[in-house]
């Protein structure tokens, strides 16, 4: 996820020897957003082929990660394939619901 | 029954009057009305949270329901060319044009998930691809699930290489 940080810088003024910088992070609301994840789950009828190919079209991942994904779906029941802001979350799952895939978004805990 | 490329195409020939059948069938059993925990399948609760689910089922699902009805609308059309008697289905062939291939992958994924929550196949089951012969309507539904796999195997491997 990217984050949206700034930094304000203060100088401290009362002395004719000047203050070492303070560097304050102030989080834009973007990041306040709790993240979340986007989940995938074993189903035995999907087949390991396919789960691959949606894997590589969604994501765009290169076809040795959408394995990987794919393996740990089959093998540990789930695997979380992306994890940011909620809209996007939901883009993606909409996206993996429409080839058929049992996904689901939950907040990162 | 033969599976081969044809140009921008696949075609299924030598098709058999059960095999030509069953592709028939694909549209109707890719409808979950009247099917158990089909509808429920197809439709998936994005998230526990009950605000989203409530979001997503007036907004998402209604794009999903017209994603996959398209869908089974192209397979459906591409089937026409198997109508006729059971007679003149022998040897007859398919054609499925390349830019059909996701709408067909969608139908059958469709139709295999329906028939699975339909007869509630067991991961064993579901795995047994060497079970025969076909004794009831249940081993009937457990052979089309991997007919229907089979098609989309090669239709997947038919993509990549084009």
């Amino acid at each position: 996820m990217s984050a949206v940080i700034t930094v304000r810088l203060e100088k401290g003024s009362t002395s004719t020897v000047e203050a070492p910088v303070k560097e304050t992070e102030t989080r834009g609301e973007e990041e306040l957003d709790i993240p979340w994840q986007v989940v995938v789950h074993n189903d035995p009828v999907n087949l390991m082929t396919y789960v691959t190919m949606v894997f590589q079209r969604v994501f765009g991942y290169p076809r040795e990660k959408a394995e990987r994904h794919m393996l740990e779906v089959h093998h540990k029941g789930r695997s979380i394939l992306w994890c940011g802001v909620r809209e996007r979350a939901e883009f993606y799952v909409q996206q993996l619901h429409g080839y058929l895939l049992l996904a689901t978004l939950e907040k990162v805990v | 029954m033969e599976i081969s490329r044809e140009g921008e195409a696949l075609r299924i020939s030598d098709l058999d009057p059960f095999l030509a059948e069953l592709l028939r069938q694909i549209p109707l059993s890719a409808n979950p009305e009247g099917v158990s925990g089909a509808e429920a399948r197809l439709f998936i609760e994005p998230s526990r949270e009950k605000e989203i689910c409530s979001e997503w089922k007036s907004y998402v699902e209604p794009e999903l329901r017209r994603l996959f009805r398209s869908a089974t609308e192209t397979v459906a059309a591409d089937l026409a060319q198997l109508n006729g008697n059971e007679k003149s289905l022998r040897n007859r062939s398919l054609r499925i044009p390349f830019e059909h291939a996701d709408a067909w992958l969608s139908a059958l994924n469709q139709a295999r998930l329906v028939i699975a929550e339909k007869y509630k196949f067991s991961d064993e089951e579901l795995n047994d691809h060497d079970r025969s012969p076909i004794g009831s309507r249940r081993d009937l539904g457990l052979f089309q699930v991997n007919f229907y796999g089979f098609l989309q195997e090669f239709i997947l491997r038919e993509m990549e290489a084009h």
